[in-house]
Parts: C-alpha cells; sequence; structure tokens
C-alpha cells in the first residue's frame, strides 16, 4: 500500500438532476496524486474543482468512475467499496478556505476532537494535539479560542487538525483566500513541507497564482474537465 | 471531551439567562403544585390537628367545614352516654371581618371546648394556652396580632395569650382560637338597641298571646335576658367531636348516633374527603389543568430554546460530522445540554421558590413528593423538547461544512 499513490481519481464524472434540467458538473475528471506529492488545482469559479474535491474527499460521490485512495477502491461510481465515513474518517483531512475551527473549543481541543472521533484516548488526543501545534508553531496559543487567534493562526490548527490522524490525502479548498500573500506563501509551504515530511499526498484548491512555485504539480479545471498543466 | 459543557460554558451568559428563564417558569408550576398542597393542607388543619375520631353535625350537612351546621351545645351530654365515647367536646368555627387599629382584620373563629379543651394541640410558637373560659385567645401570626395585644370584638375585649403559626382556615385566613363560649359570643353578638328592639317584639308577642293573657308574669319574664327564658332553646354550636375509647368500635357508636333523628354522624376521614370533594375540589382541578398547560408551555419553550442553540450550531456540527463524529456525538452534544438546561431550570426554580413562596399570602406547601414528580417531569420534557434540535442536527450533511 505505501508504493500505492495517495490518490488516484479515473474518469470522474458528476450529473445532477436529469432530464432537462440535467446538469454536468464534471466529466472525465482524473488526477493521480503520489505520496507525499502536493498538487495545485487551479481553474475559475464553476468550472467543477469543489465537485472533484467533494467526490475525492467522499462527501459527495461522482455519479460514474473510480477513486481509490492508497491504492484501495473506495468508490466505483456512486457505489461505495468501503464505509465511507469511516474510511474519511481515517484517511481524509481537510482545510477550508475559512478555518472552520469549532468556536467553542481551543487550539487544541479542535485538533483534539478530531484524535477522541477516530479512538484515540482522551490524554493521547491530547498530547498528540499538543505536538501537531508545536510542529506548526501554535504551541503557545494552544488554549486560546479561535477569537483570540489571527487569520493565519487558524489556518494552522484547522492544518494541525486535518493532519491528526496522519491521513493519507489532504485536500485544501483555497486554504489561502482569506489571508495575505505573505501568510498565504506561508501556507502553502507549510502544506508542501507536511507532504514531503508526512507522506501526505496534498491537493490544493486555489486561485493563487503568487505561491505555485511550491507545487509538486499543477493541474487545472475548465468547464467540467481536470488537464494536466506542468510539473 | 464533553462537547456540551464547552459550548456552555463559551456561551455562559446566554446559557445563565436562558435557565433563569427556564427556572421562572418551573418555579411557577412548582408553585402552582405547592399552592394546591397548601390549600389542601389548611382545609383539613383542623381536622387533623383535633384528633376526633367522629364527628356530630347538623341532620342532613356536610358541616361543619363544607357547609353551615347548627345543633345543641347540650348534645355533648347525649354523646357521652354513647359507650366508648370518653370525650365529647362543642366546636365552633365562624369567619370575621372586622377593625382593629385601623386596619382590616379577617379571621377565622374557632372555639374550643375549654375546660375539657384548652388548645394544647395547637403548636405555640410562644404565650401559653387558654387558662381561662373567657376574654382570652391565641393568635395565628399571619393575624398581625401580637402577644399580650386586646382586640376588641362586639362588647368584649380578648387578649392574645399564645401565638401559633401555619393555622390556616379552608378560605385562607389566619385562625383565631377562643373558648366555645366566647366565640359565640362574638358570633351572636347582637347591638343593645337590637336587643332592645327584640325583648319589645317579644313581650308585645306574650301580651297577645292566650297564654300571655292567663299567665300575666310571663310578659314581666319575656323582656328579661334570653337565658332566664326556660322555654328557649340552647345556645348552638357547629359540631361536636368525639374522642373514642382505644376499645370502642367505631362502627358500633356510629350506627347509635346515627339512629339519633337530629344529627348527621361523619368519621374524621369521612369529613376530611367532605371537605376536599366540596370546596377543595373545583380549586384542585383549576390548579391541576393549569399546572399542566404550564408544563406544556415550558415544554414548548426549552424545545424552541433548544432548537436555536442547535441552529447556532449547524456549521459546527457539519464539521463534525466531516471530520467523521457520528450522530451520536451531536445527539448527545443537544440532549446533555437539554438535561443539563433542565436541571440547572429545576435548580433555579427550586432555589427562588425557596425565597419567594414565604411572601405569598397563602401557603405554598412543595412537598418531596410533588418535587421528585416535577423533577421527573422535567427530565422528561428536557428529552422530549431536545428532539426538534436532533432532527435538525440530523438533516445536517458533513458537506454543509464546505460553504
Amino acid at each position: 500500500m505505501v508504493d500505492q499513490p495517495a490518490i488516484q481519481a479515473e474518469g470522474l464524472k458528476k450529473v445532477y438532476g436529469s432530464g432537462n434540467t440535467e446538469v454536468v458538473a464534471m466529466e472525465r475528471a482524473s488526477m493521480r496524486v503520489a505520496r507525499g506529492e502536493i498538487v495545485a488545482l487551479l481553474g475559475p469559479s464553476g468550472s467543477g474543482k469543489s465537485t472533484f474535491l467533494t467526490a475525492v474527499g467522499l462527501i459527495n460521490p461522482p455519479t460514474s468512475g473510480t477513486i481509490k485512495i492508497g491504492g484501495e477502491l473506495v468508490l466505483n461510481g456512486s457505489k461505495p467499496m468501503v464505509d465511507l465515513k469511516n474510511f474519511r474518517k481515517k484517511h481524509i483531512g481537510f482545510v477550508f478556505q475559512k478555518a472552520n475551527l469549532i468556536p467553542f473549543l481551543s487550539a487544541r481541543e479542535n485538533v483534539q476532537i478530531a484524535l477522541e472521533i477516530n479512538g484515540y484516548s482522551v490524554q493521547d488526543s491530547k498530547n498528540r494535539a499538543l505536538e501537531l501545534l508545536n510542529e506548526l508553531g501554535m504551541a503557545d496559543r494552544a488554549d486560546n479560542l479561535p477569537s483570540m487567534l489571527s487569520g493565519g493562526q487558524q489556518q494552522r490548527v484547522a492544518i494541525s487538525r486535518a493532519l491528526a490522524n496522519k491521513p493519507a490525502v489532504i485536500l485544501a479548498d483555497e486554504p489561502t483566500a482569506a489571508l495575505d500573500s505573505h501568510l498565504g506563501r506561508q501556507v502553502m509551504e507549510l502544506f508542501r513541507d507536511i507532504a514531503h515530511n508526512h507522506g501526505t499526498g496534498v491537493i490544493v484548491v486555489t486561485h493563487d497564482q503568487r505561491a505555485l512555485d511550491v507545487f509538486d504539480a499543477i493541474y487545472e479545471m475548465e468547464d467540467g474537465t481536470i488537464e494536466f498543466r506542468q510539473t | 471531551m464533553n462537547l456540551a459543557i464547552k459550548d456552555i460554558r463559551h456561551n455562559l451568559g446566554r446559557f445563565v439567562l436562558t435557565s433563569i428563564g427556564i427556572g421562572m417558569l418551573l418555579m411557577t408550576v412548582m408553585g402552582m403544585s405547592g399552592i394546591y398542597r397548601g390549600i389542601i393542607e389548611d382545609a383539613t388543619l383542623l381536622i387533623d390537628k383535633m384528633g376526633g375520631d367522629i364527628w356530630i353535625v347538623q341532620e342532613n350537612t356536610r358541616g361543619p367545614f363544607a357547609e353551615l351546621s347548627r345543633i345543641p351545645q347540650n348534645l355533648t351530654h347525649r354523646a357521652l352516654s354513647v359507650p366508648g365515647v370518653t370525650v365529647a367536646r362543642s366546636f365552633v368555627q365562624h369567619t370575621i371581618q372586622r377593625q382593629n387599629n385601623g386596619k382590616r382584620l379577617r379571621m377565622t373563629v374557632v372555639g374550643v371546648d375549654w375546660p375539657i379543651d384548652n388548645g394544647r394541640w395547637i403548636p405555640l410558637l410562644s404565650g401559653r394556652m387558654l387558662d381561662q373560659n373567657h376574654y382570652e385567645m391565641i393568635a395565628d401570626k399571619s393575624l398581625g396580632l401580637e402577644l399580650g395585644e386586646k382586640i376588641k370584638l362586639g362588647k368584649n375585649s380578648y387578649t392574645v395569650v399564645g401565638m401559633t403559626s401555619s393555622m390556616i382556615s379552608s378560605g385562607g385566613d389566619g385562625i383565631g382560637f377562643f373558648t366555645v363560649s366566647d366565640a359565640m359570643s362574638i358570633q351572636f353578638d347582637s347591638p343593645g338597641e337590637a336587643v332592645r328592639l327584640e325583648r319589645a317584639a317579644r313581650s308585645a308577642r306574650v301580651e297577645r298571646s292566650d297564654v300571655g293573657l292567663k299567665q300575666p308574669s310571663l310578659i314581666d319574664l319575656s323582656s328579661q335576658a334570653s337565658s332566664y327564658l326556660p322555654a328557649l332553646a340552647s345556645p348552638q354550636v357547629s359540631s361536636v367531636i368525639l374522642k373514642l375509647s382505644p376499645a370502642a368500635n367505631i362502627k358500633e357508636v356510629m350506627n347509635i348516633i346515627e339512629g339519633w333523628e337530629d344529627v348527621s354522624v361523619y368519621t374524621s376521614e369521612q369529613e376530611r374527603e367532605l371537605l376536599l370533594k366540596g370546596s377543595v375540589e373545583k380549586v384542585r382541578k383549576q390548579i391541576g389543568l393549569f399546572r399542566v398547560l404550564l408544563t406544556i408551555i415550558s415544554a414548548i419553550i426549552m424545545a424552541l430554546i433548544l432548537y436555536t442553540l442547535t441552529l447556532d450550531k449547524l456549521h459546527s456540527i457539519a464539521l463534525l460530522k466531516l471530520i467523521g463524529a457520528s450522530n451520536w456525538i451531536t445527539l448527545k452534544l443537544i440532549l446533555q445540554q437539554a438535561l443539563i438546561l433542565g436541571a440547572a431550570g429545576y435548580g433555579i426554580a427550586y432555589f427562588l421558590g425557596q425565597k419567594i413562596f414565604p411572601l405569598f399570602p397563602r401557603r405554598v406547601i412543595l412537598s418531596t413528593e410533588d418535587l421528585i414528580q416535577l423533577a421527573m417531569i422535567v427530565f422528561v420534557i428536557s428529552i422530549l423538547s431536545s428532539f426538534l434540535g436532533i432532527w435538525k442536527a440530523l438533516q445536517v450533511k458533513p458537506n454543509e461544512a464546505l460553504n
């Protein structure tokens, strides 16, 4: 399984509605992300980036196509081959445009809850949450509520949470959109380090053209199809 | 990690205010049952405290508490002749409303048959029992009288020799305990002019009658005090209370007295039932319906509050689902908050009730039985009211966290 790619999506198609109201949001979308690789997915609004991300994130299954994660076939068309919720919990981390932290939990608790949900004991969860925050330079803000953190700090906590369960894949949907260019670049570099150091496959959906040099590969999406652009 | 507690801590001010609101609502529910208990306790107080086995009242009446009863005072002598009867006491009860020191004094006058009964069953706060047949009284503190104070009722003044508390009639008025003769004096007190007019009328009637013409001395006698007139009936009391010997058979004693055609007879338990099924029954139903209504309102308000609290957390719930939280985790979050809100509301209701209910004009009695019952009701409505929030939380999809 170690030699297998982190994500392998083949011929994904997503159709909403039927008959006269049928809309094809994604068609023949394929992507292969190796372990330790970070890829960017570019494209204008409405091009199907979010549809692709929610499909490979096992949130919104495609109408057809296959998705393998860590070499394991998890979706064959819309048919789940595994327990999607459980698989998602263990193997996929999400980072969003906004940090999306739970407002009533501290930075540490936001990471800790992801571990507890995955069956870690309270003490182990706490220790690992502190380790992750320390790794991302947030240890000194561990007890702060999200409202007391800057946008960049919140995004680091969100990344710590995404990393909590040592996922095979991290899916990031415009994670720097709410940050200034300096912080945005820092976050992108952080993703690259995580991919390279943890062996995680990272897909970042972004509009930000300024930090494209951090990516190992760049894909572009238009009208529901993905095209490889450059390495 | 307990998400419910974390969320409450984060929104502590709102939670406290919500709990106070729920608490005040529950206090009203608690108060309703307390008022009901108070009415029952007040209504049956005298029957329970006086410790009689049998009550003799006027024929075909449900007196003396459920309706008016008049029987001759000398019935006590007749009752004492029945085998098994050890004590026969006269009992008088009526309500007066007078002025005392410029203030309204509304009081239920209870006459105890001194010296057989000097009121030793009355729980005294201060002072003493009745020591003489006239001009002394024991007052409930709700009457606003003080120990040693003298009040004028009719032509006589009465000294407060003892103070008691929680001695309230079924009408909610404080009780003043007098001897039977004083209680009757207060009840039948007539102004001098009325007495003179009655005596004149009595003389006129005798003068017109054959008896008056044949026996002129009767004309002189008719203008004397009532007690000098042998033909007039003896004074009337409300009822006669009998105490039986331990070996006596209550049914046999009642059978004998039921044979007398001028009275009705009840056991203390029957007297209690008559009172509760009579004057208290409608109040009980009314309060019971209000209680049900308030409980339903509390449940609806709690459901709306929990629903609103859930709406505020929908994004966090979607996020929890996205990172793999089971439905049980979100269900637990809402259910725990509902139970904590219910428990906090109940605690506040009890605390506020303890402070506020004693200020009410009538007694509000919080019995353990009622408190446990309400706790169970609060537990059930907390669970039921969380269903709306839980239903909403279950509708949330993980991808809503992406919006």
